[in-house]
């Protein structure tokens, strides 16, 4: 099953966004795109020349541009909101408490550009607290999938999901490796291989590097499950317990701050149902800095090596 | 409905506004009793409403209160417009009831479209729905109302920037201009200039009025509906008194949130005599 698992190419999960709304625009006129100057930045050229009526520009005002939104719903249009990650959720957080969560709006807030692997721009772009802002909300759905083709079924699926919802994805070319046609269940784990001695939950562009990472110990004789939770909410509960009850040890790995991630709604479970030794791979309660994604990611702490690392730690404190 | 029949569903409500921030010891009389002319005839008067309650609000006009914290005023005249049973009113601000301190969709009491109460939001929400209806090919209007010292907050003008550049001639935005926040006159917390200027330099169309003659809001609004569909949004710069209709919380912002005691609401009841509706 893991050996099964091959890149395909390589493409930005932002591009399949792009596409996904692409395509959600055709199923559905509803579907409108809003973006607040970053209409190129996310990929959404075809939309805009495909369906030029349903394109809402709202300048540099992300504020509004959520208003704007929850608006939007009254009337039953889709609206998808675009902007970095960043500009998506901090800038805009009791905007879209009040107006789009508390008022139970649906509103999709599409977020490019999350974490580490924005790169250049350094800390001031790279939001490391979104998924745990997010995920605070009541009534709000987290999903953070992880490559082009799983963004495109996302970004699709959630035209269908009555609700407020916060699609997080990103902005480098990044290996490929879901089937190009796939049905995007919100809300359900997805096993990527089936392990006995630790589980591996992994998120966004973090799954990837599970992959190689659960391939490099299975060459060391540690059986890895590796579960990718492309929804961080609502979780899906009974598929964490029972992976973690039969391996006995967690690693989570995420683009994300240590607090309020993955990592901590999967503790949360865990401490409640079957408290187990847990590693984290994550950024350590810090900001980023300029570098490209690479240099990020082995600095902060965030690769293949890291995740096997932790894994065996995992194994090792079973005993 | 006539003028004196609009003048004693507004007395109506007034009364209401007093006595279900009363006895609940806690809401916003001052704003709430400075409106009550504007959103009596709103709902009586100038908006065409379907009968009964949907949250898409197609094929009819819509309003958003955005100043959220004069919600006595707006569960009143919801009420007693008939979305809700008028006996309702006495659970505001109580535990398990729908009329929330400040109104919400939460608990699905009809009429309320949005949340507000956090302020500076409702004109993006506005502009939002507005452009919903065109889309739809809804030809009905959107209306709004804001506090003058909400136009404080910053994201009220990224949307009336919003608002003139998609040309949403289908939205008339009123402000309370009644110049008093909790801090005391706007002039003294955050001037806010000539609002006037303001609106027009950002490519509205601009209308005065003295929101607490009944006749004149009539009149204006009527105006305002035929300025509708020409380009531009519409603007209604409503001069009010907060407190309004109360002799002793009239004009001052030291009523913006505090309720009457016993004795003050038996003397606030008596300056608003009503002989038709009957309290809740």
């Amino acid at each position: 099953m893991l050996n099964d698992i091959v890149i395909l190419n390589e493409k930005e999960t932002r591009g399949g966004f792009g596409d996904g709304i692409l395509e959600a625009g055709r199923r559905n006129p509803n579907v409108v795109a809003l973006t607040a100057d970053l209409g190129g930045s996310l990929k959404l050229n075809g939309f805009i020349k495909e369906f030029p009526d349903r394109f809402i520009q709202c300048g540099i005002a992300e504020a509004n541009m959520i208003g704007v939104g929850a608006g939007l719903t009254i009337g039953g249009k889709i609206p998808y909101t675009t902007t970095f990650a960043n500009f998506s959720t901090s800038r805009v957080y009791d905007q879209i408490r009040q107006s789009v969560a508390y008022s139970g709006k649906n509103v999709k807030i599409c977020a490019s550009h999350a974490g580490l692997t924005l790169g250049e721009d350094g800390a001031t772009h790279q939001v490391l607290e979104d998924i745990g802002m997010m995920k605070m909300l009541p009534g709000m759905t987290v999903i953070v999938p992880c490559d082009y083709n799983q963004t495109k079924a996302a970004t699709i699926a959630i035209a269908d999901y009555e609700g407020p919802v916060y699609l997080r994805f990103g902005r480098p070319k990044w290996p490929n490796f879901t089937p190009e046609h796939q049905t995007f269940e919100i809300g359900k784990a997805q096993v990527l291989a089936y392990g006995s001695d630790v589980t591996i939950f992994a998120c966004g562009h973090m799954v990837w590097l599970a992959v190689e990472a659960a391939k490099a110990l299975a060459e060391k004789g540690i059986s890895v499950e590796l579960i990718n939770i492309h929804t961080i909410k609502p979780l899906d509960e009974a598929a964490v317990i029972a992976s973690i009850k039969k391996t006995g040890c967690i690693v989570t790995a995420e683009e994300h701050q240590i607090n309020g991630g993955l990592g901590d709604s999967i503790a949360n479970v865990a401490a409640r149902e079957c408290p187990v030794p847990h590693e984290y791979v994550a950024v350590m309660d810090t900001f980023g800095e300029s570098g490209t994604p690479k240099q990020l990611l082995d600095k902060y702490g965030l690769t293949k090596e890291n995740i096997i690392t932790a894994a065996e730690k995992a194994v090792s404190r079973k005993k | 409905m006539e003028i004196n029949e609009l003048k004693e569903v507004a007395t109506q409500v007034r009364r209401d506004i007093v006595r279900m921030v009363h006895k609940v010891q806690s809401g916003h009389p001052g704003g709430s009793l400075g409106c009550t002319d504007f959103i009596t005839a709103l709902y009586f008067k100038i908006m065409e409403r379907k009968p009964g309650f949907d949250m898409d609000g197609i094929g009819e006009d819509i309003f958003f209160l955005s100043n959220g914290h004069i919600s006595p005023v707006y569960y009143s005249v919801l009420a007693r417009s008939g979305y809700f049973p008028v006996s309702e009113l006495a659970t505001f601000r109580h535990i398990n009831s729908r009329l929330q301190g400040h109104p919400a969709t939460h608990e699905h009491l009809p009429g309320v479209r949005i949340a507000s109460g956090s302020l500076g939001q409702g004109m993006s929400v506005a502009c939002g729905a507005a452009m919903a209806k065109k889309l739809n090919k809804d030809n009905h209007i959107v209306y709004s109302l804001h506090g003058d010292g909400e136009l404080q907050e910053g994201q009220n003008w990224e949307a009336i920037m919003f608002a003139a550049h998609h040309k949403l001639d289908n939205l008339i935005a009123t402000v309370d201009y009644n110049g008093q926040q909790i801090d005391g006159p706007t002039v003294a917390v955050m001037n806010l200039g000539s609002l006037k200027e303001k609106f027009e330099a950002f490519g509205w169309h601009v209308i005065e009025m003295d929101g607490n003659r009944m006749e004149e809001v009539i009149r204006v609004m009527a105006d305002a509906k035929a300025a509708t569909g020409k380009g531009k949004p519409i603007c209604v710069l409503m001069t009010t008194v907060m407190g309004k209709g109360v002799k002793f919380m009239e004009g001052t912002h030291e009523w913006h949130g505090i309720a009457p005691s016993d004795k003050q609401l038996e003397e606030a009841l008596n300056l608003l005599p009503t002989t038709t509706l009957g309290d809740y």
